[in-house]
C-alpha cells in the first residue's frame, strides 16, 4: 500500500476538486474542509514520500503499471520530493490563511474557488512529479488554466490581466510543446530518462539544439524571466488576494525547477553547458533582469506591485545561478527556489492581511500601520529582511552560495547584481516599514482612536508560522543542503538518474 | 589553553531576548523595569562568573548550529570577548536605572518598546563579543543594527526618520555591500571563518586582494565610525540619551571597533600585516579620524553632538591600537575600550541629566549651570578627565599604553597625533566645564534656581564617574584581561 503514496498527491486532490464543485450544492461551507482534507492528505504524503527518497533512494512509479516509455512514469528524487513538499506546504498554510479572504471575495462561488484551487495544486505537483515531457505539458496546461481563472476572477482589471497572462502564458507553453515535439522526433520517445539514455548516441544534434532553445524560451515566458515578465505584475497585482497568495510564491519557481529538471536530467550538463555554450550570456541575461526587477519595484507605489517585481528579481537570482554552473551556484539556485518560495507567501499574505483591514495596499494608506497591526506588520518585517538577506532568516543562505557561486566562477557582475539588489531591497522595504511606523508623524504621542484592528487569528497564525518558517529554514539551511539540495545536484552534475 | 564546553556564553547572549515577552506583557511600569533589572544582573552575573576560568586560560565554547560547511553559529569565550563583554554588560545594568529616571521624567512614549528593544540590542552585543567566528559575529552585527533602528528613530517624528534613514544607508549599506562580499571571499579563500591568533589568510593571498579585503572589512563595519563612514553617529543622536549613551557610546559604536579588531588580529593576523605594511595604513586611517572629529567637535554647539564626534575620534584610539601591532599598543587598545566607556557614558549621562533638570541642549545655554547642578557638572568634569586621559582617571590608563606602544612600533608620528588629540580633547571639553562653574554672577544665563535632575538620573553618572576615577587605580580586572589577550594574539 504505501508503494501506492505517490499517487496520493496528485489523485486525491484532483478527485476532490470534482467533489469540490459538486459539494457546493449542498452546504457551500463542506467546500473548504473538503479541501483542507485534501491538502492535508497531499502534504502528508509528500513528506511520506521524501521519507521514503532519503531512507530508499530514488522512486519510480508507473501511473496504472504501465511500463516506460509507453507508459507514463514518475520518477521522484530529492529534487522533486522536496518542491512536492514545498508546493504542499504553501497550499496548505495559503489555504487556511485566505479562508475569510476567499469567502469574501468569492462569496457566491465558493466551489468555483476551492475546486480550481485544488486543480491548480494538482497541476503543479504533476508537473514537478512527471518523468515524462509531455505528461508534463498537459499538467503545465492544467496548472496555467486553473491560475488564469484563478487570477482572473478579481475586480477591476483582473480579467484583462489574466487574459494577457493568458495569451503570453500560452505562447510559453506552445514553444516548449515545440520543443518537445522535437525531441520526440528525434529519439522516439517522450520519457525523460528514455530520452537522457538516447540523447548522447545522436549525432545529428542540429534538431536537438532547436527543441532545447525553444523548451528554454517557452520556459523563461513562463517563469517571467525579464524581459518576458510583462504579463506578471499586472495579474498578480489585479488579482484576488486569496489567489495571489497562491499563485505568486509557486508558479515561478516551478517553472524553474522545470528549466533545471529538464536541463541537468533530459538534455543533460555536457550539452547543455559545453555544447549549447550559452551560460555565460543567460548568466548575463539574468543579470539585466536582477538589476531590472529591483529598479522597476522602486518604481512602484502600491504593495502588491511592489512585490510583484521582487519576483521578477527573484527569478533573476535562481537563473543566473542555476547557470554559473557551479555547485554553489547550483545549489543557491536550489535552496533559493525553497526560501524564495516561502518568503514571497509571508509577504503576500502580509499584505493581504493588510488588505483586509485597510482595503488598499497604496503605500500612502499604510500609515500608522504598525501600531494598528503589529503582528501582521512583524511577520512583514521577517519577510522582508528574509528578500533582503538578512541572517539568521533563510533569504541570507541562498544569497551565500549564489554569491560564492559567482564569486568561484568569476561572474562578478552577478555578484555585484546581488549585492545591488539586496541593498535595494533595502530600501524598497524600510520606504514601507517608514511610512507604516512614522506617519502620521502627530499622533505617536497621544493616543488616536484606533479604527483598524489587527487581522482574524484564523490569518494571523498561519502568517506567523510562515514567519517562524523563514527563521527555522535558515538555521536549518545547512541540513536542508547536506540531506537534499546535494544529492539532487550530484546526481545531475554525474549524469546519471 | 583548554577549550570547556559550556552554555554559559548562549545563556548570557538569551537572557535579555528571553525577558522579552515578560516585558511585553508587564502590566505596569514597575513590574517591567524590575525585569530589565532583574535580566541586566542576571546577564552580568553570568559574564562575571566566566572570568576566572578565562583567567586560568581557558576559553568557554559552545556551538549553536552547523551553517556551512566549516562554518557554524559558534560561540567562543576569550579574554577580549569577555572584557567587552563585561563592560557592555555592567553599563546595561546602570543604564537600567537611568533610562527610568530619563524616560519617565520626559513622560516619553512607546516605552515598553523601548525596553524591549534595549534588551535585543544587547543580546547582540554580547553575541558579538563571544562570536567565535566572522559569519556569527556578523549575523549579530545585523542584529544589533535592527534591533537599534526603533531606538534611534524613537521619537517617530521626521527627524528622526531622516536620521534613521542615514542610519540604515551607513550601517546596512557597509554591511550588506562591504562585509557580506568580503567575508564570502575570505571564506572561499581560506575555507572557514573562524578567528584564530595569527590569522586565517596568511600565505594564501596576495597584497592587492588582501588590501581591497582589508579596507572592505574596515569601513563595512561602519559601526566603528571611522572618517567616511562616521556620518550615522552624530546623527543618531536624535535618539533618547539612554540610547544615545550605552549604544552609542558604549555598545553599537564598540561592537564596531571590536569587529575591526577582530579582523585585524584574527582574520588577516599581525604578521601578514606588517609584511604588507598594512599597519601604517591602518594607523593613518585612525589618525585621519582621530584628528578630523576632534577637530569638528571643536565646533559643534549641541552638547550630545559634540559627545558624538569626541567618540568617534576616541572609537579610532582603539583602531590605532590595534594597528600598532605591538604589546602595549594592543593592551592600550583593549583597555580603551573600557576606559573611555566609562569616562564617555558618563558624559551622556549628565547630557540627559541636563536635559531633564534645566531642557537644555546647548553647550552656550549652559553658562553658570554648574553652580545649579554642581553634581551633574561635577560628574561631567570627571568624565571630560578620563576622556581626555588625564589622572586620575582610568582614560589615562589606556592612552599611557597606546603612546608606549606607538614607541615600541616607531610610529612617531602616531605619537603626536595622540598628544594632538589630547590636547583637542581638553579644548572641546574642558571649556564647557569651565564655564559652568566659573563665571560672572552676571554672566549665568540661569536666574531661577534649577534643581538637580531627579535620582535616578544622577545616581548613575555619579557612579560611573566614580567608577572612572577608581578604574585609575584599581584597572586589574581589564588589564589582566588585556594582557592575556594580546599574549594569544602576538603569541599564537
Amino acid at each position: 500500500m504505501t508503494s501506492q503514496i505517490p499517487a496520493l498527491i496528485i489523485v486525491v486532490p484532483l478527485l476532490v476538486s470534482l467533489v469540490v464543485s459538486l459539494a457546493a450544492w449542498i452546504r457551500q461551507s463542506l467546500c473548504y474542509a473538503a479541501a483542507l482534507c485534501a491538502m492535508l492528505v497531499a502534504w502528508i504524503s509528500a513528506i511520506l514520500v521524501m521519507g521514503r527518497v532519503i531512507n530508499q533512494g530514488v522512486i519510480t512509479y508507473r501511473m496504472a503499471g504501465w511500463a516506460p516509455p509507453w507508459g507514463i512514469s514518475w520518477h521522484i528524487d530529492h529534487f522533486n520530493a522536496i518542491i512536492l513538499i514545498l508546493i504542499a506546504t504553501v497550499a496548505l498554510i495559503n489555504l487556511i490563511a485566505t479562508r475569510s479572504t476567499a469567502a469574501r471575495e468569492f462569496e457566491d462561488r465558493p466551489g468555483v474557488f476551492y475546486a480550481l484551487y485544488l486543480l491548480f495544486v494538482t497541476g503543479l505537483m504533476g508537473i514537478v512529479i512527471t518523468g515524462d515531457i509531455f505528461n508534463l505539458y498537459v499538467l503545465l496546461e492544467i496548472a496555467s488554466l486553473s491560475g488564469y481563472a484563478l487570477l482572473g476572477m478579481g475586480s477591476g482589471r483582473a480579467a484583462v490581466s489574466s487574459l494577457s497572462y493568458l495569451f503570453i502564458g500560452t505562447i510559453g507553453a506552445s514553444l516548449y510543446l515545440f520543443g518537445a515535439g522535437y525531441l520526440y522526433i528525434a529519439t522516439g520517445s517522450l520519457n525523460m530518462a528514455d530520452i537522457a539514455a538516447i540523447l548522447p548516441t545522436i549525432e545529428q544534434t542540429g534538431v536537438i539544439q532547436v527543441s532545447f532553445i525553444l523548451c528554454l524560451i517557452g520556459l523563461f515566458m513562463k517563469m517571467a524571466f525579464f524581459p518576458l515578465h510583462t504579463w506578471l505584475p499586472n495579474a498578480y497585482t489585479h488579482a484576488p488576494n486569496s489567489s495571489a497568495s497562491l499563485i505568486a510564491p509557486l508558479t515561478t519557481k516551478v517553472m524553474i525547477y522545470v528549466m533545471i529538471r529538464i536541463v541537468l536530467f533530459v538534455y543533460q550538463p555536457e550539452f547543455a553547458f559545453a555544447e549549447m555554450d550559452i551560460d555565460r550570456v543567460i548568466v548575463w541575461l539574468a543579470v539585466i533582469a536582477i538589476l531590472a526587477g529591483s529598479m522597476l519595484a522602486w518604481k512602484q507605489e502600491r504593495l502588491k506591485r511592489m512585490l510583484a517585481y521582487i519576483i521578477v528579481a527573484e527569478v533573476g537570482y535562481m537563473v543566473g545561478g542555476f547557470w554559473l554552473g557551479n555547485t554553489a551556484g547550483m545549489t543557491g539556485a536550489v535552496l533559493h527556489i525553497l526560501n524564495d518560495a516561502m518568503m514571497t507567501l509571508c509577504l503576500f499574505l502580509a499584505a493581504g492581511a493588510v488588505i483586509s483591514r485597510v482595503q488598499t495596499d497604496a503605500f500612502g494608506a499604510l500609515q500608522g500601520v504598525f501600531t494598528k497591526m503589529p503582528f501582521s506588520m512583524i511577520a512583514f518585517v521577517a519577510g522582508a529582511l528574509s528578500i533582503i538577506g538578512v541572517p539568521p532568516t533563510c533569504g541570507f543562505f541562498s544569497k551565500w552560495y549564489l554569491i560564492s557561486g559567482g564569486m568561484e566562477a568569476g561572474h562578478y557582475a552577478f555578484v555585484a547584481a546581488l549585492i545591488i539588489s539586496s541593498l535595494v531591497n533595502v530600501l524598497l522595504f524600510f520606504r514601507v516599514i517608514e511610512i507604516g511606523y512614522f506617519e502620521p508623524f502627530d499622533s505617536h504621542h497621544h493616543k488616536n482612536g484606533q479604527t483598524v484592528r489587527e487581522a482574524p487569528l484564523d490569518m494571523l497564525v498561519p502568517l506567523l508560522v510562515t514567519a517562524g518558517l523563514l527563521i527555522v529554514m535558515g538555521f536549518y539551511a545547512n541540513t536542508l543542503v547536506t540531506w537534499i539540495v546535494k544529492p539532487a545536484i550530484s546526481a545531475a552534475t554525474m549524469g546519471g538518474l | 589553553m583548554i577549550a570547556v564546553v559550556s552554555a554559559k556564553p548562549l545563556i548570557a547572549v538569551l537572557v535579555s531576548l528571553a525577558v522579552i515577552p515578560v516585558l511585553i506583557s508587564a502590566r505596569k511600569p514597575n513590574v517591567r523595569e524590575t525585569w530589565t533589572f532583574a535580566a541586566a544582573l542576571i546577564k552580568f552575573g553570568i559574564i562575571a562568573s566566566m572570568v576566572p576560568a578565562i583567567l586560568a586560560g581557558h576559553t568557554l565554547e559552545f556551538t549553536i548550529a552547523p551553517l556551512f560547511a566549516g562554518i557554524a553559529f559558534k560561540l567562543k569565550v576569550d579574554a577580549f570577548g569577555l572584557l567587552f563583554a563585561l563592560v557592555a554588560s555592567f553599563l546595561w545594568i546602570v543604564t537600567s536605572a537611568y533610562s527610568i529616571g530619563y524616560m519617565r521624567g520626559l513622560d516619553e512614549h512607546s516605552q515598553t518598546r523601548y525596553f524591549c528593544f534595549f534588551a535585543a540590542a544587547l543580546s547582540a552585543t554580547i553575541g558579538v563579543a563571544f562570536s567565535a567566528n566572522l559569519l556569527t559575529l556578523y549575523i549579530f552585527y545585523e542584529m544589533l543594527s535592527l534591533s537599534t533602528y526603533p531606538l534611534v528613530t524613537h521619537h517617530q517624528d521626521r527627524e528622526a526618520r531622516s536620521s534613521g534613514r542615514k542610519y540604515l544607508f551607513y550601517i546596512m549599506g557597509g554591511s550588506i555591500g562591504l562585509v557580506l562580499p568580503a567575508m564570502i571571499a575570505i571564506y572561499l579563500i581560506a575555507g572557514n571563518l573562524d578567528f584564530a591568533a595569527g590569522g586565517i589568510l596568511a600565505g594564501s593571498i596576495g597584497a592587492l586582494p588582501a588590501a581591497a579585503l582589508l579596507l572592505m572589512l574596515v569601513f563595512g563595519f561602519s559601526k566603528a565610525g571611522i572618517m567616511p563612514v562616521h556620518a550615522w553617529l552624530p546623527a543618531a543622536m536624535v535618539a533618547p540619551t539612554p540610547v544615545s549613551a550605552l549604544l552609542h557610546a558604549v555598545a553599537v559604536v564598540k561592537v564596531g571597533v571590536f569587529s575591526v579588531f577582530r579582523i585585524i588580529t584574527d582574520i588577516f593576523g599581525p604578521g601578514m600585516l606588517l609584511n604588507f605594511g598594512f599597519d601604517t595604513l591602518l594607523c593613518i586611517i585612525a589618525a585621519v579620524t582621530i584628528l578630523g572629529s576632534s577637530l569638528i567637535a571643536l565646533s559643534q554647539d549641541n552638547l550630545k553632538r559634540r559627545l558624538a564626534f569626541s567618540t568617534i575620534g576616541q572609537l579610532s584610539y582603539i583602531i590605532l591600537g590595534a594597528a600598532l601591532l605591538t604589546q602595549s599598543g594592543m593592551a592600550g587598545g583593549m583597555l580603551h575600550i573600557a576606559m573611555h566607556a566609562f569616562g564617555k557614558i558618563t558624559l551622556f549621562f549628565c547630557a540627559g541629566a541636563i536635559m531633564v533638570a534645566a531642557g537644555i541642549k546647548n553647550i552656550s545655554e549652559m553658562k553658570g549651570l554648574g553652580l545649579q547642578m554642581p553634581v551633574t557638572m561635577g560628574a561631567f568634569f570627571v568624565g571630560a578627565l578620563s576622556v581626555i586621559g588625564l589622572p586620575p582617571c582610568g582614560g589615562f590608563i589606556s592612552k599611557w599604553y597606546l603612546a608606549i606602544g606607538t614607541i615600541e612600533a616607531e610610529q612617531f608620528l602616531m605619537l603626536a597625533v595622540l598628544l594632538a588629540s589630547s590636547l583637542l580633547n581638553a579644548a572641546y571639553f574642558l571649556p564647557i566645564v569651565y564655564r559652568a562653574f566659573f563665571c560672572n554672577p552676571d554672566e549665568t544665563m540661569f536666574e531661577h534656581r534649577i534643581k538637580e535632575a531627579p535620582g535616578w538620573c544622577l545616581a548613575p553618572p555619579v557612579a560611573t564617574a566614580a567608577i572612572s576615577v577608581i578604574l585609575f587605580f584599581y584597572p586589574q580586572p581589564f588589564f589582566n584581561l588585556s594582557q592575556l589577550a594580546v599574549s594569544r594574539i602576538l603569541g599564537g
